[in-house]
């Protein structure tokens, strides 16, 4: 039939195959492979079935990384969406309605440059500057702010709080995409939906949990996919900000902290590998829930 | 009846009224809610932006939004020179522009054979490819470290650039594929019937007509590696490697070594060397930007 058509198949796809498969594919089989294993990254790989998951069960730092994963898992995702919704619909439907139509506030189109400007920043300098705005004497732009008879808050050297200042930051980034992720997609909804509800004498609560949300729900759906994916690496964050690198104490390692470490530090490849592990099948897990869960009917 | 109607018409402008107040109050509270948030996205950045002229006790002063003393370039030309921000900045340019260039080439040839030609194997390689969007590039850290030092590609911009573009295909491959997808196919016959080759075909009919995904895509790869920290700290380690420092990893590196010798005005300057750029390219292009970073999540 066509001339040549396999030379050209062949031709096109030997590169990036290629590559795909020497930089992405095989990594991820040797994180297998490695998990069973003892080995330091220099000489023979040795291997010791599953001591390295026995080692993982009975270690406290795994899992009080797992909690704090599963902490930034669960809030990450519920503040943005519930903030960027919020935003999202008073920029395009909260100026009232003139000749029957809703519009968004005036200056609508300026907030949504603000807001957004931070998803444009790397996290590694997003988290540079918040290290500098949580620190824990006057310098800090917030303990600047704070009264002078004040005690200065101890922000990120406080195990307590030291993993929600993690979780504000994340938020403080990510908000600004999803109000244009949804003001996107509150765009497609008709306007004679809202007309003929608001003409029923529905109020602009009504408006927001009887017409948007459903209608946003696929949206929202990709939304929760995406930041439970942020969620599962605040790693620059935490490598960058916090104290001791995943302290104070433990209070804010994760299991992508933990990895880098073990290999990097530790020279623990096995180990860090065994964890690589487990953050697969976590992240099959929660993909796998996110769209069982969050499935609905197509309205 | 006349009666009626008159109690009628009265209570409709009444609930009008009634309607007009409650619209006011919630235009009045929606305005408050945004420049609240207006005010916490774009804080830190003028915070940084002032800070990066004051002195360092002017900075311990604890007065965050107060002016500095007196303006003076200095800061600048220390984070330019002494830290290093100028070479960072280039450095980070060249890689971007080649992986990015890599990527756009690679990731297009790559999806256009597997979305518009039958073969033995097809499914398999786009699942493959589509299936590393799904897995953090955490889980197989320690094995991309061997793989690389292996093949001697560590502390390379070779090495470098050639992880960020494996590690952007699934992304670019499952997009594109989709938008090679939807083209029509009379074009492509036509062309056949005229004697195109299918490289020819490729690079003058389908790129081409393939234009704004491309540009959308660029633009997310472009910011996407831009931003990379975790792949440039894996790989640019070793003897010399501060020479090959991408942006982030010298930013983040200046953050630390300013608490050493309590030079915190220069790390201020050299975030704001880093952020003014961003902000000037997004001022021009933030319709195509936006569009660009939310375009994979909307179908």
């Amino acid at each position: 039939m066509r001339h040549g058509k396999y030379p050209f198949i062949i031709g096109f796809l030997a590169v990036p195959v290629a590559l795909y498969a020497t930089f992405v594919v095989a990594a991820y089989i040797q994180t297998f492979q490695l998990s069973v294993a003892s080995w330091s990254g220099f000489g023979p790989i040795k291997y010791v079935g599953f001591d390295n998951f026995v080692k993982l069960w009975n270690d406290d730092l795994f899992w009080k990384s797992l909690r704090h994963n599963g902490y930034l898992l669960l809030l990450l995702p519920i503040v943005t969406i519930a903030l960027g919704l919020l935003f999202a619909f008073l920029l395009n439907v909260g100026g009232g309605s003139k000749g029957g139509m809703t519009r968004g506030v005036w200056g609508s189109k300026f907030y949504r440059v603000i807001f957004f400007f931070p998803q444009l920043m790397a996290l590694a300098i997003v988290a540079v500057i918040f290290g500098r705005v949580f620190a824990s004497d006057k310098s800090g732009m917030i303990n600047g702010l704070l009264p002078d008879s004040w005690a200065p808050w101890l922000f990120l050297a406080d195990e307590r709080w030291a993993l929600t200042c993690i979780l504000v930051v994340l938020v403080w980034q990510a908000v600004g995409f999803y109000v244009v992720l949804f003001s996107a997609g509150m765009g497609s909804i008709e306007h004679e939906i809202y007309e003929a509800a608001a003409l029923d004498g529905a109020t602009r609560v009504t408006l927001f949990f009887r017409i948007t949300l459903p209608l946003l729900w696929g949206t929202i759906q990709t939304a929760w996919v995406y930041l439970g994916i942020a969620a599962f690496d605040a790693f620059a964050l935490i490598n960058i900000m916090t104290v001791d690198r995943g302290g104070p104490d433990g209070a804010t390692s994760v299991l992508a902290m933990m990895i880098y470490r073990n290999t990097f530090e530790y020279s623990q490849v096995g180990y860090a590998s065994a964890l690589g592990v487990v953050l697969f099948f976590l992240t099959l897990t929660f993909a796998a829930l996110t769209l069982r869960v969050t499935r609905r009917d197509a309205v | 009846m006349t009666t009626l109607t008159a109690a009628v018409s009265e209570k409709k402008s009444q609930k009008k009224v009634e309607t007009h107040r409650q619209v006011r109050a919630f235009n009045g509270l929606a305005h408050v809610a945004l420049v609240f948030w207006a005010l916490v996205t774009a804080g830190p950045l003028i915070w940084v932006l002032l800070a990066s002229f004051k002195s360092n006790t002017e900075i311990f002063l604890g007065e965050p939004f107060a002016l500095p003393d007196s303006f003076s370039l200095e800061t600048y030309f220390s984070a330019w020179n002494q830290a290093h921000i100028g070479r960072y900045f280039l450095n980070s340019v060249f890689v971007v522009a080649v992986s990015t260039a890599g990527t756009m080439l690679f990731g297009s040839m790559a999806a256009y054979v597997l979305a518009r030609y039958t073969f033995p194997g097809n499914r398999v390689l786009y699942f493959l490819f589509v299936s590393g969007l799904a897995f953090p590039t955490f889980m197989a850290l320690a094995p991309l470290f061997h793989i690389l030092k292996n093949l001697g590609l560590l502390n390379s911009y070779i090495g470098l650039i050639l992880v960020y573009i494996a590690y952007s295909l699934p992304f670019t491959v499952f997009f594109l594929a989709a938008f090679f997808r939807t083209l029509p196919h009379e074009i492509d016959e036509a062309a056949t019937v005229d004697g195109a080759s299918h490289t020819r075909k490729f690079f003058q009919i389908m790129m081409p007509m393939a234009k704004s995904g491309l540009v959308s895509i660029t633009i997310f790869n472009i910011v996407g590696q831009w931003n990379q920290y975790l792949l440039p700290l894996v790989i640019m380690q070793g003897q010399g490697a501060d020479q090959k420092w991408v942006l982030t990893q010298g930013i983040a590196n200046i953050s630390t070594q300013a608490g050493y010798h309590a030079e915190w005005s220069t790390l201020f300057a050299a975030l704001t060397l880093s952020i003014l750029p961003m902000i000037v390219v997004y001022a021009i292009f933030q319709r195509q930007i936006q569009a660009g970073l939310t375009a994979g999540a909307v179908k």
